[in-house]
């Protein structure tokens, strides 16, 4: 057992804090929840050179070859800086299922162009009735000709304005679990994209697939096979928040434990009173768990064991968790805290967005209640 | 990073829940035992022989004192694996007296007390807490005057087991009433069996009691004085490099999931077996989960300790958030068996043998023992966060 992380990856850590605090100060992630891209291409840029967009694609693809884990820590920190854009788009949900689905004619194009940061992507995955089954997806693909004539309606697609690729879920056969995944094009015609106002005001979109016309190369995998797939992203994309969420809750608790010293009322700072120590106790109970469920999860993810129960703890988890961090540390900061001016609303409400990506604790649960048995 | 344990531990567990299945019917492992019972004392003192047998009640113990030198991993896999059966295996002379003999224990104390300890001999009340000296456990007032070869002890001590046949007694005194609090406490041993000592039983909400001893001019030779006369708070804070995981909390906790999730397929209302309501679903889940947090922060101070890290902040959280949780578990047990919930376990009614309601009342009192919740945060925030002191 070793629950530490290696000399490379330790390195990976500090490099990453480092290169965020230069470059993803809190000035940038306000700039970015005004900008309608939501991120800048030369930060994109600076983020290939570090490789991190191909941190987990193969080398022979162009990457840097690293494992899911390595991949973890980098969003901890991403999660710390609250790095806006479509990184976890297009490197956890669109990049990972070509690496897991694609040809090897699609990785050969596709996979190098995201290590080098000329393409950026997502995956449309939810809909109106947002659900995470199969059964949520309505869309629908039909053979056409030499290709599909894809009809629907996505909802909560992340960084679809910013995409050039959409890896779309869509249904292809009558049975359940009968979806299959196409590359689509955002420039295709009949595509069309209406940006969401959100809490975090990230950058998710209403998509209409009005009778858009692809080829049958643009098939990701087989047909009514993708759903396999998607419960992999599904299973990544929970665990990649969860680590996020990481991040994101150690440093509300650091931010909330230096305004405690520093605040100072009835002659003292808050942080002397135990009303307030307590608080940020329980604050660093929830994070000390965070941590260890997630990274417990990530590793078995990384190392290919069975992890399902493992992942809905952890997203069940955490979700909750950073929620009550965030809760307390308003709690702690008083007033100021829920200023547009201050840091602190800038987590929370990304913590309620995370909480709700890739399924809400609930839905987590249940699955937990599945794997025990019940 | 990795979250498996070695072949070695893991063959180790297998060894250690062999012997468990081999030595202990399941009955015993099911029902409540209480250490401190005088009927469940015999049997717990008989295991403790056995596992002495083995050498492995002293496992953690350095080899030079006969003990195994256990790895802090390994300790926990048998911690683990003995809460998980209800194996009652925590000896206050194993894990506290025999580590601080060894630190600060005269050659004498050593050859005559750990071989005792070893061998599971003596029975050890806890003399720590006073009726006034309780989460402020440094401003104990049991006096200690030094006359001749002897010190003269007189006051009382509290919430130990004494009643269960205790035949020694480790406890901090006052022996110099006008140093700061901190500096006039000195750690001392007596035998229980002496002029002056009356062991009072005091009835508990649940089904084990307490006592209360109280001295009255005992005579201590000098010579069961343990360290330096008037440092004794510092010979009881001794850091222990001791497995404090507290791992014995999610391995109780998983133990309860699982016969709450076996309860729940075989019971039924109307006509539905509980399994399936999902009101019950997502709290037992929702449970689950949390014995999974608690067990891998339990991971993580064993780990740490095995790296020779120091953890502070962490092992008052698993204390505290591990017997909350424990207490949320049984409290979600009580109202999964409802209107049965509230039999005691001689009923004939009782579904899992009454367990649940006793240790439902046993549990609450896991937040107050060794460190109430509150001064687990009081550490966590100060020592732990670095918030000032109020």
């Amino acid at each position: 057992m070793d629950l530490g992380l290696d000399e490379a990856q330790q390195m990976l850590r500090n490099s990453a804090r480092a290169f965020l605090e230069a470059e993803c100060p809190d000035s940038y992630v306000r700039e970015m929840e005004r900008d309608p891209r939501g991120y800048t291409p030369e930060l994109w840029q600076k983020m290939a050179e570090q490789g991190w967009l191909g941190l987990i694609v193969p080398e022979g693809y162009g990457g840097v070859g690293l494992g899911f884990l390595d991949l973890s820590i980098l969003l901890e920190e991403m999660g710390r800086a609250m790095l806006p854009g479509p990184f976890f788009s297009t490197v956890v949900m669109a990049g990972m299922a070509v690496l897991d689905a694609g040809s090897e004619a699609q990785k050969q194009e596709i996979l190098p162009r995201i290590a080098d940061g000329q393409l950026i992507m997502t995956m449309a995955l939810t809909e109106p009735s947002a659900r995470w089954d199969a059964r949520g997806v309505e869309t629908a693909a039909e053979p056409v000709g030499n290709g599909f004539l894809i009809n629907g309606t996505k909802l909560f697609v992340p960084d679809a304005g910013a995409a050039d690729y959409l890896v779309v879920a869509a249904r292809t056969g009558s049975e359940e679990e009968d979806i299959s995944l196409f590359l689509v094009p955002r420039e295709s015609n009949g595509v069309s994209l209406t940006p969401l106002k959100t809490i975090a005001l990230d950058k998710q979109f209403e998509v209409s697939l009005d009778g858009v016309e692809i080829p049958s190369s643009a098939l990701l995998g087989e047909l009514n096979e993708g759903w396999r797939t998607v419960e992999k992203v599904l299973q990544w994309g929970a665990v990649g928040k969860c680590a996020e969420m990481v991040g994101g809750s150690q440093q509300v608790l650091d931010m909330t434990v230096e305004y405690a010293q520093q605040r100072v009322q009835f002659g003292r700072p808050i942080g002397s009173f135990q009303a307030v120590q307590h608080h940020c106790a329980n604050m660093a109970t929830d994070v000390e768990g965070t941590r260890y469920i997630t990274y417990q999860a990530a590793w078995r993810l990384s190392e290919g064991l069975p992890s399902k129960l493992e992942v809905a703890a952890a997203k069940a988890w955490v979700s909750e968790a950073y929620q009550r961090v965030c809760a307390l540390g308003h709690q702690c900061h008083g007033a100021i805290g829920f200023t547009k001016e201050h840091n602190m609303q800038l987590y929370s409400r990304r913590a309620k967005a995370a909480e709700l990506a890739f399924g809400d604790a609930d839905l987590h649960l249940e699955k937990v209640a599945d794997a025990i048995g019940l | 990073m990795d979250f498996i344990f070695s072949e070695e531990d893991e063959a180790f567990r297998r060894e250690a829940v062999d012997f468990v299945d081999r030595e202990l019917p399941w009955d015993w492992r099911t029902e409540v035992v209480d250490a401190e019972e005088p009927g469940d004392a015999v049997r717990v003192r008989q295991f403790k022989k056995r596992l002495a047998d083995r050498g492995w009640l002293t496992m953690a113990w350095p080899e030079e004192y006969g003990g195994l030198g256990a790895p802090h991993i390994r300790q926990m896999v048998f911690n683990e694996e003995m809460a998980y059966r209800g194996v009652p295996s925590g000896d206050a002379g194993v894990s506290m007296v025999g580590p601080i003999l060894m630190l600060y224990g005269t050659e004498e104390q050593k050859r005559y007390f750990l071989p005792r300890i070893a061998r599971a001999d003596i029975d050890w009340a806890q003399g720590y807490t006073e009726p006034d000296a309780g989460s402020d456990l440094a401003s104990v007032q049991t006096r200690a005057e030094e006359d001749g070869d002897d010190f003269v002890v007189s006051g009382s001590k509290i919430w130990n087991g004494a009643h269960g046949g205790s035949n020694w007694m480790f406890m901090l005194v006052r022996t110099d009433p006008d140093a700061p609090k901190h500096r006039g406490i000195s750690f001392l041993l007596t035998e229980m069996d002496v002029p002056g000592i009356t062991v009072e039983r005091i009835p508990m909400m649940w089904s084990a009691d307490r006592a209360l001893v109280t001295l009255d001019k005992v005579r201590v030779p000098k010579k069961h004085l343990v360290g330096e006369l008037n440092r004794g708070w510092y010979v009881g804070a001794a850091l222990l490099d001791f497995e404090r995981s507290g791992v014995a909390n999610s391995a109780r906790g998983r133990r309860i999931v699982e016969e709450l999730v076996q309860f729940c397929k075989e019971n039924t209302r109307d006509g539905k077996p509980l399994s399936e309501d999902p009101l019950i679903r997502s709290r037992l889940a929702s449970l689950a989960v949390e014995v999974e947090a608690c067990r891998l922060m339990s991971y993580n101070v064993a780990w740490m300790q095995s790296r020779q890290m120091i953890p502070n902040k962490e092992a008052s959280i698993v204390k505290a958030f591990g017997t909350e949780m424990v207490v949320r578990l049984y409290q979600l047990g009580m109202s999964i068996l409802g209107l049965y919930g509230q039999l005691e376990p001689d009923s004939k009614w009782a579904p899992l043998r009454g367990r649940i309601e006793n240790a439902y009342m046993v549990s609450a009192a896991s937040m107050v023992a060794a460190g109430t919740s509150e001064i687990q945060r009081n550490i966590i925030a100060t020592r732990g966060l670095g918030l000032p002191r109020g």
